[in-house]
């Protein structure tokens, strides 16, 4: 489902990846693990296709509509409430039946008490958990997530090793990846 | 209705729900426009010129917009979220033509005080200048969505936006200031239209390399 090749990545004078190869098959779940600075958040957004590499091949066989990407930001609109946010996002990603989909998302996520205050108003926890309802939203069948467990709480994470257990096809990039060292099938370790 | 369609109402509605929440645009463009107005009718001679009265009332919407395009990529540059925009199943031009849309409203919402204030001020206000305004309207909005997402995307937006945005404006002023003072307005009105759809095929066209690296 990927495959990536001698990838390069530079900005400006700064080479942030090197020579990296890597296959993720469908169904596969790829850990990648490094320092700060590594470059495991510009590996996602290659894969993303945000950036695109300076050298080398990268193939990612999903259409973009099919993919699900949980970034440092939630890129959720804080003036909007939750239910309002996945309801722009569902209308988008054409979601069928969105309502249920979102009113189950929420549920799912503890957050249906508050889907009617504005995102600006939520602890960081609950923006991670926003924004990992809009990450699945649209069932994506293939799932990029930088540091998922941030912020999440016990319980939070828990739900999160559930979904993730679902046999998606998964590329995660964390700093402590033990929670995720029993679900992952292959690792790439960024220096 | 076509997706494309459907997608740039869901994308516009958002824009003026956000404003609606947070009003941080229409009041300020509302003050400045009212504000410049009041300020040009005191300093111009009391024999002054339609020209000159006609001139200074395109300058002040021409800044007023500039104001609005200033925030219209606030909360996507602010949040991140043009990475979220930019990831969905979307042409992404219709971002642009829902931000270009939004721009419209909020520019129409100030001339809707500024028309009459400047009537009050200066001079009655004729169908040619409505004419002028709605065709600019789409014009400055059509360039303006377009080059606030390149601003955005700068550390240098503040300066970026304005240096970009006002030679790309003369044409509007000079098509807006000629209807509003020739004998035969057609031409000019003819002439903000070939503006109208130059830049609006070009920000069409160009909007997906500019939000995409």
């Amino acid at each position: 489902m990927i495959r990536g090749r001698e990838i390069e990545k530079r900005f400006g004078d700064k080479r942030v990846l090197r020579g990296l190869d890597f296959d993720v098959p469908e169904g596969g779940f790829l850990l990648v693990t490094g320092p700060n600075g590594a470059g495991k958040t510009t590996l996602l957004r290659l894969l993303a296709g945000l950036a695109a590499p300076n050298a080398g091949e990268l193939e990612v066989a999903v259409e973009r509509a099919h993919v699900g990407f949980l970034a440092h930001e939630p890129l959720v609109y804080r003036e909007l409430t939750a239910l309002e946010n996945l309801d722009l996002y569902g209308r988008l990603y054409r979601v069928p039946e969105r309502r249920e989909r979102t009113g189950m998302l929420l549920e799912r996520f503890g957050l249906w008490e508050a889907r009617n205050e504005r995102a600006g108003t939520y602890s960081q926890g609950m923006l991670q958990r926003l924004a990992l309802c809009r990450t699945f939203l649209h069932d994506p069948a293939l799932l990029l997530l930088d540091e998922p467990f941030a912020a999440l709480d016990d319980q939070g994470a828990d739900l999160l090793q559930d979904e993730l257990a679902g046999g998606r096809t998964v590329v995660v990039a964390a700093h402590d990846p033990a929670r995720l060292a029993t679900l992952a099938t292959a690792r790439l370790a960024l220096a | 209705m076509s997706a494309y369609a459907t997608d740039v109402a869901t994308l516009a509605r958002k824009d003026v729900l956000l404003e609606l929440r947070s009003r941080d645009t229409l009041p300020a463009m509302l003050l400045f426009v009212v504000s410049a107005l009041v300020v040009f009718h005191f300093a111009l001679p009391a024999d002054a010129s339609d020209r000159a009265e006609i001139g200074l009332f395109w300058i002040a919407l021409v800044f007023t917009a500039l104001l609005g395009l200033t925030r219209a990529f606030a909360a996507e540059r602010e949040q991140g979220l043009l990475d979220g925009l930019v990831l969905a199943p979307v042409d992404r031009s219709a971002i642009w033509a829902a931000k270009a849309i939004s721009v419209v409203v909020f520019l129409a919402l100030a001339e809707a005080v500024a028309l009459p204030a400047y009537a009050l001020f200066f001079q009655p206000v004729g169908w040619e200048l409505v004419a002028a305004v709605v065709l600019a309207d789409v014009g400055i909005a059509s360039i303006g969505a377009l080059l606030a997402a390149m601003a955005a995307a700068s550390r240098s937006r503040e300066l970026l936006l304005p240096l970009l945005f006002l030679p790309l404006a003369i044409p509007a002023v000079i098509g807006g200031v000629g209807a509003s003072v020739a004998e035969n307005p057609a031409s000019f009105l003819g002439f903000l239209a070939l503006y109208d759809a130059v830049f609006a095929i070009l920000a069409w066209a160009s909007f997906e390399y500019v939000v995409t690296e």
